[in-house]
């Protein structure tokens, strides 16, 4: 045991020397690890911060809310099916707070886009929702300043606004806008309250958006515009059977018969989960892939470099088994040589695999762990000893007598 | 075991290279004892087998039949990893082109065989110095090869050669890439360590190495033609000496870069 950790350290520092005696040789050799290690890190770095970010938005939506809707949230076939359907109208909501069982809350919603305007300032593409006072319990949003649209609000269609931050933010600065006149898509609303800031979802600003009673909206805004029916489940893990309902009295109050498919949507957070691994595990996929590809491609490059190094160090090799040194020992000794060229290489491409995940997280919240980095650094270690095994062997069962003749 | 007992014991040894198709003998026959505290030289022309039995005794290769007694192991039936352990703790090489690591100083040349040892550090490193100090070169620890003149170079690898306490000496052509008084001191070196009890083999083509040794060995064409014992002591025969070196000056031999 002492000797091999003896050889084990006298193999180090053997490997160091040559290594450092060659440094541009090494460098170049270890390149493909470099990408290799890089691409595969990076990859995996921002997989996971895409996987974080969206099941974090995803979370807002609630795993026990369920979206009735004219359109999919996924579609995967033509789609003119679906712009055939008939819009959700006010009977199907209707019918739905009738006769659902599973579900805790029903909210009415439609929205659209609409310019807003204070006094000389306006702001455009404003998110306008029209809801009631159920919104509250179907989403997450909160009032943070004043009070959301209340039941006598929707019941009477008040023309009564809660804005967003951005909405406060570009039209009042650091003015109180309660109790302030909006013009929206030139119809006046008084603002009762200021929501909490909600950053951003997939992308687009929650907080470039203004709520009014759903019976204002449609005065104003048209009578037919095409309504979502959002359900809460009394029971978030009865999704399942409560989709089976929601279904059965669609279908009815839309008079479906049998033979007719649905012409109305029932989505949920699930399906988006899904069909997002779906595509995230094809880039990680092909991310593994082409770095894996660029880790072989490196590993050759390495067996190529450690079989110059044998040649060239054969009388070296020659002259340590005149001395003593068994097999193992000179198998070791370049094992260890490549293993450390390729941990150079594995170093060198976390390094920048952490600057290419800083520089991407000005977009994209990603953060390298350190674990993945440890990871990252012993996979480059393991293509070293693994593309250093033929080298080494061949190292290993020179000849004294045929090695120490070479110079 | 007694100081006079045999160390080496060849029986019968016999070495054929194949060389593809055909069969090249290098030995034929060779019978030899040589005993423990003995200076023995193996001379002859070269093709004369003399490097092919210098490997044999060095453990470097095995023979093809016959039987290589080394102490009292028959190391003709060793595997690779045996042998490799001979070579590192009973074997003490010198050769001709000294086989120093160019880019390792002498410390860490004379220190190598202990690393294959298996030996700790510290005794490595006070083995070694003192190893070195004991042939004179003790303020040349930390210089490297190219930094060595030939005859401190050939210190240095007698100094690993020394380094794990051998049983035998095994020189190869050891002044052959010196200059004439550089070689003398080597030889001067070398009787040192045959009267402190080392037994040493030199191998050489040159008579003046050999007539330096007690007893020189013979080889033509694979075989033992003489086996005999220089009655006159060397070191103290005056005349001898400056004959020899007078030779060697003629053969102008440069020293190795």
């Amino acid at each position: 045991m002492k000797t091999i950790l003896w050889d084990t350290i006298e193999a180090g520092r053997i490997a160091f020397g040559a290594l450092t005696a060659n440094k541009a040789r090494s460098a170049l050799a270890t390149l493909g690890i470099v990408i290799g290690v890089m691409t595969v890190v990076l990859m995996i770095t921002i997989v996971s911060g895409l996987n974080d970010s969206f099941s974090t938005q995803l979370a807002r939506i609630g795993s026990g809310t369920i979206y009735i809707q004219r359109f999919p949230w996924i579609i995967q076939d033509d789609f003119f099916i679906y712009r055939n359907r008939p819009r959700l109208t006010q009977k199907n909501y209707e019918d739905v707070k009738r006769y659902c069982q599973g579900a805790s809350t029903i909210t009415p919603y439609v929205d659209t886009m609409r310019p807003v305007a204070f006094k000389n300032e306006s702001l455009g593409g404003v998110f306008l929702i029209g809801t009631d006072e159920t919104y509250l319990e179907t989403t997450d949003v909160m009032p943070e300043v004043g009070r959301f649209i209340s039941r006598m609000d929707a019941i009477a269609n008040r023309d009564v606004a809660v804005i967003g931050t951005t909405v406060a933010k570009e039209l009042f600065g650091q003015h109180n806008p309660i109790g302030q006149k909006v013009r929206i898509g030139g119809f006046d609303y008084k603002i009762v309250g200021v929501l909490e800031e909600q950053g951003a979802m997939f992308g687009q600003s929650m907080d470039s958006q203004v709520i009014v009673p759903i019976g204002s909206m449609r005065k104003h805004f048209g009578r037919r515009r095409d309504l979502s029916i959002i359900v809460k489940a009394i029971n978030p893990d009865e999704v399942e059977e409560l989709k089976d309902e929601l279904t059965g009295i669609m279908r009815r109050t839309r008079r479906l018969g049998p033979g007719e498919g649905d012409n109305f949507s029932i989505n949920e957070q699930g399906q988006l989960m899904d069909m997002y691994t779906q595509i995230t595990s094809g880039v990680y996929a092909a991310g593994i892939i082409i770095g894996g590809i660029s880790l072989i491609v490196g590993g050759i490059g390495i067996m190529n470099i450690m079989l110059v190094s044998v040649t060239e160090r054969t009388h070296e090799i020659g002259i340590r088994k005149a001395l003593g040194a068994r097999r193992s020992q000179i198998l070791r000794q370049f094992l260890i040589e490549s293993a450390l060229i390729c941990s150079f290489g594995g170093i060198i491409g976390i390094g920048l695999a952490w600057g290419g995940a800083k520089a991407i997280n000005i977009y994209l919240p990603t953060s390298m762990s350190v674990p993945l980095a440890v990871a990252g650094m012993l996979f480059a270690a393991f293509v070293g000893v693994f593309f250093g095994i033929f080298p080494a062997a061949k190292a290993a069962r020179l000849d004294p007598i045929v090695a120490l003749r070479k110079e | 075991m007694s100081k006079n007992s045999t160390i080496i014991t060849l029986k019968k040894v016999q070495k054929i290279y194949q060389i593809g198709e055909i069969e090249v003998p290098a030995l034929l026959d060779i019978n030899l004892n040589i005993r423990r505290g003995e200076y023995l030289a193996i001379m002859g022309p070269s093709g004369s087998g003399k490097s092919t039995l210098m490997n044999l005794i060095g453990c470097l290769d095995t023979v093809t039949s016959g039987e290589y007694w080394l102490e009292d192991e028959d190391v003709s039936k060793l595997t690779d990893n045996e042998l490799a352990q001979i070579r590192n703790h009973r074997i003490g090489f010198i050769f001709q082109t000294f086989n120093l690591l160019p880019r390792a100083n002498a410390f860490r040349n004379v220190e190598l065989p202990l690393i294959y040892a298996g030996t700790t550090p510290g005794k490595r490193r006070e083995k070694a110095i003192s190893v070195l100090e004991s042939v004179g070169l003790g303020d040349r620890v930390n210089h490297k090869p190219s930094e060595l003149s030939g005859g401190q170079r050939q210190r240095v690898a007698i100094a690993r050669a020394l380094v794990n306490d051998p049983s035998i000496i095994l020189a190869d052509e050891p002044t052959g890439n010196l200059d004439s008084t550089t070689g003398e001191e080597i030889l001067h070196l070398f009787e040192e360590l045959h009267k402190q009890g080392n037994t040493m083999i030199v191998v050489t083509h040159e008579e003046t190495v050999a007539s330096r040794a007690a007893r020189v060995v013979r080889l033509f064409d694979g075989k033992i033609v003489s086996d005999t014992r220089n009655d006159s002591n060397s070191q103290t025969d005056k005349s001898s000496t400056t004959d020899i070196l007078a030779r060697v000056k003629r053969k102008n031999i440069p020293e190795a870069g």
